[in-house]
């Protein structure tokens, strides 16, 4: 693997607002009522394997499916399911939530035990019973990324970049439980025989570099790079071109450059599967934002609703406007406090008043903004023409569905266009005209 | 539970905004534009203040009559108002004539072809050459600066033998022309509050001086004398960086400055007409569009799979 470390194409300098960042994980209690939606990852929907009714048990299966792209989903906490409901998420696609009344005892299903991770194929069933997901934030299958099939990966890159502002939870796992997420680095390397192993840091996260670099020093094969700070070069297609110099190709995966991306929270998720057979049903997120008081990163059991973390974080209703899951530049916002915390959220942010600008859109300037911050050489001002006047054929000329939805152009845009929600609705037309035409 | 905003993502903005952007090539203009009226008096005053209150005026009634949104506030006008009035002769008939070229920018050039952002010309650029058309007895007649009003030709109609302007001189704008056109030590600096202020990148103007230094060597000219004279400086910084009117991505705006140059420098040396840069402008402004077309940036990941 060449070794040229480079800064993204593009993209753009944010406040980085990490006031958490210092501040220990506390551990939220179990509230009294917990939801567990039946879609937490990108593909099919898990079917739903218990009844109204039933006790479960915490790590207890509640739903799986045999399409590929899934996970099983876990009960995370003991307790009766008291409803079974059908529910829509806010992509509009319709899903399944099973409603648990837990009874505060967390009795853990009494036939776990640690997984068999003797050979490849057993590692990697593993990795699908564990239920994990990207807990990054896209929430694609664990075991799907790491199934390259024939192909052996040149490296394994670990994602420790967190750009995105006010979120911090990657960074305490790192403080809190670096020694066990470099043991499942090790672990990862050892089941899939990849022989490299790349953490990237940035530079705003110096704490976190020194001491993997500490952890790391005996081990030849793991190697801590600090990165320059650059939003959005979290994502993974950034990444990869800032470590190697190599671009993904377009509807192509990592491992068609030869490399695999796994988040840090993930490895340390995988790492404590591996250990004890315990699932993923607790997660860190960062809680965030004007409208709370008590700011800081917390240890909650999934499923959580968000009214339960607000009350517990002394929420001020009267100026919370607005709530994001994820960060400030791709979170998406919360419909109500009544939304459980799903794999993938690795924050909540609390917007008030002064966190939000209403300004309006105005006509665009042609001022080319957007085209330098965009890290996908796309040109938005031009994709956002053709979306709002629903021309698909140049859309996808202008290669549309590459648009990794990074929020860089809008961010930087001086009319304040709308362009990412144009993007949006502009793949949605392009999707919808390519299965009309066939 | 209280109801909560949902919006699309991102959910933070850069502070920039278009009227700052503006606000920046207010400020930057500054320095020239009471130069002018140090150099031309109470009459260069008279000249900015007219034509970027009809420039106003006129956005505002368009907006008001077609029942727009108001987009005044934006401060493209006043830009272009300064602009155009930097571009008028220091003559007393300018006054007047500026309210016509307000007319003509901001009604016929900017607001009928869609307002901000949509114009296919450069406003001032070409209010400037209507009013040389329609009035050139009007708009060709320069006075030398701090006299009251003696006419002098400008550096680049001076005939051949006679003595020319010292580069001081025109360095310091103390040379006959238009009101803002002369003064390179203010365009420039306010040039590089500009690129500081990351309103304008350095790729237009470079090229386009350096292409227009480059042939009038070529063309046996001093390079020096032909980038200070005439109206290249306000021109290459300031209005061929519009854009609107100039091409969206950096390799376009090579292609469209080097053009700008090659016309500018072949007017001067081939054409009848002294100066270039006013039409060189509205020719390339029409080549934007193509020139957009074919200079598309390369999108990531574009290559073949393994």
């Amino acid at each position: 693997m060449t070794r040229k470390f480079k800064n993204i194409k593009g993209g753009v300098t944010l406040p980085h607002k990490k006031g958490t960042s210092e501040i220990s994980t506390k551990i939220l209690p179990i509230p009294k009522l917990v939801e567990i939606p039946m879609q937490q990852h990108i593909g099919a929907c898990c079917e739903v394997l218990v009844n109204k009714g039933d006790y479960v048990y915490v790590g207890q299966v509640l739903g799986d499916t045999a399409k590929f792209v899934s996970a099983p989903i876990h009960s995370s906490v003991s307790g009766k399911v008291i409803q079974i409901k059908d529910i829509i998420l806010y992509n509009g696609s319709k899903s399944v939530s099973i409603i648990i009344e837990p009874d505060g005892k967390q009795t853990v299903l009494p036939d776990i035990s640690k997984p068999d991770i003797s050979t490849k194929e057993n590692f990697l069933k593993a990795v699908r019973s564990s239920g994990l997901t990207g807990l990054g934030g896209a929430g694609f299958p664990a075991h799907v990324k790491l199934d390259t099939k024939d192909r052996i990966p040149e490296a394994l890159i670990i994602n420790a970049v967190e750009c995105e502002p006010y979120i911090t939870c990657d960074y305490r796992a790192i403080i809190e439980e670096g020694r066990e997420i470099v043991k499942g680095i090790e672990l990862i390397l050892d089941k899939l025989s990849i022989s490299k192993s790349y953490i990237a840091v940035e530079d705003n996260k110096p704490a976190a570099f020194t001491l993997l670099k500490e952890l790391t020093k005996d081990e030849p094969r793991i190697e801590t790079v600090m990165l320059s700070t650059k939003y959005p070069q979290g994502a993974e297609k950034m990444l990869i071109y800032a470590l190697t110099g190599r671009e993904v190709p377009m509807n192509g995966l990592p491992i068609d450059v030869g490399v695999v991306v796994m988040n840090v929270t993930s490895v340390l998720a995988l790492f404590k599967y591996c250990q004890t057979g315990m699932p993923l049903v607790s997660r860190r997120v960062t809680v965030e934002g004007d409208g709370v008081a008590d700011k800081g990163n917390y240890q909650v059991v999934l499923g959580t609703y968000i009214k339960d973390i607000f009350e517990y974080c002394k929420g001020d209703n009267q100026k919370t406007l607005k709530v994001l899951c994820g960060g400030p530049m791709m979170g998406i916002t919360a419909e109500s406090y009544e939304t459980p915390v799903i794999k993938q959220n690795n924050a909540f942010l609390f917007m008030t008043q002064e966190d939000l600008d209403f300004i309006e859109e105005t006509a665009c300037i042609r001022c080319g903004r957007c085209i330098d911050a965009c890290p996908m050489g796309l040109m938005p001002l031009t994709l956002n023409k053709y979306a709002l006047a629903k021309m698909t054929e140049e859309l996808e000329k202008y290669h549309i569905m590459n648009c990794i939805e990074c929020g860089a152009c809008s961010y930087v845009c001086p009319a304040k266009r709308h362009l990412v929600q144009s993007f949006r609705v502009g793949k949605d037309l392009l999707k919808k005209a390519k299965v009309k035409n066939g | 539970m209280d109801k909560l905003i949902v919006a699309s993502s991102p959910h933070i903005k850069d502070k920039a905004t278009t009227s700052r952007i503006m606000l920046d090539v207010i400020i930057a203009l500054m320095p020239t534009a009471i130069l002018s009226v140090y150099y031309f008096s109470y009459v260069a005053a008279l000249i900015i203040v007219t034509s970027v209150s009809s420039c106003v005026l006129f956005e505002y009634l368009f907006n008001l009559i077609t029942k727009k949104r108001h987009t005044e506030t934006d401060l493209s006008c006043v830009v272009t108002g300064l602009i155009l009035a930097l571009n008028m002769p220091p003559l007393k008939s300018s006054i007047i004539l500026s309210v016509i070229g307000a007319f003509v920018a901001i009604v016929i050039i900017k607001m009928l072809f869609g307002g901000i952002g949509q114009n296919i010309f450069n406003p001032a650029a070409a209010a400037r050459l209507f009013l040389t058309a329609s009035f050139s007895s009007l708009m060709t007649v320069y006075v030398a600066p701090l006299t009251d009003g003696i006419t002098a030709a400008t550096p680049l109609a001076i005939p051949e033998g006679e003595v020319l302007p010292s580069y001081l001189d025109m360095f310091l704008g103390k040379t006959a022309g238009s009101l803002g056109e002369t003064a390179a030590i203010t365009l420039i600096a306010g040039g590089i509050y500009l690129i500081f202020r990351k309103v304008i990148t350095w790729e237009i103007p470079v090229t386009y001086i350096g292409t227009v230094a480059l042939l009038s060597y070529v063309f046996g000219q001093d390079p020096l004398y032909c980038v200070l004279a005439g109206g290249l400086m306000i021109g290459s910084i300031y209005m061929a960086t519009d854009y609107t009117t100039s091409p969206m991505t950096h390799k376009g705006k090579f292609i469209f400055a080097a053009g700008l140059g090659l016309m500018t420098a072949s007017i001067r040396k081939f054409g009848s007409n002294t100066e270039g840069v006013a039409y060189s402008l509205l020719f390339m402004n029409a080549l934007v569009p193509l020139i957009d077309r074919f200079t598309t940036v390369k999108t990531f990941g574009r290559i073949k799979k393994k």
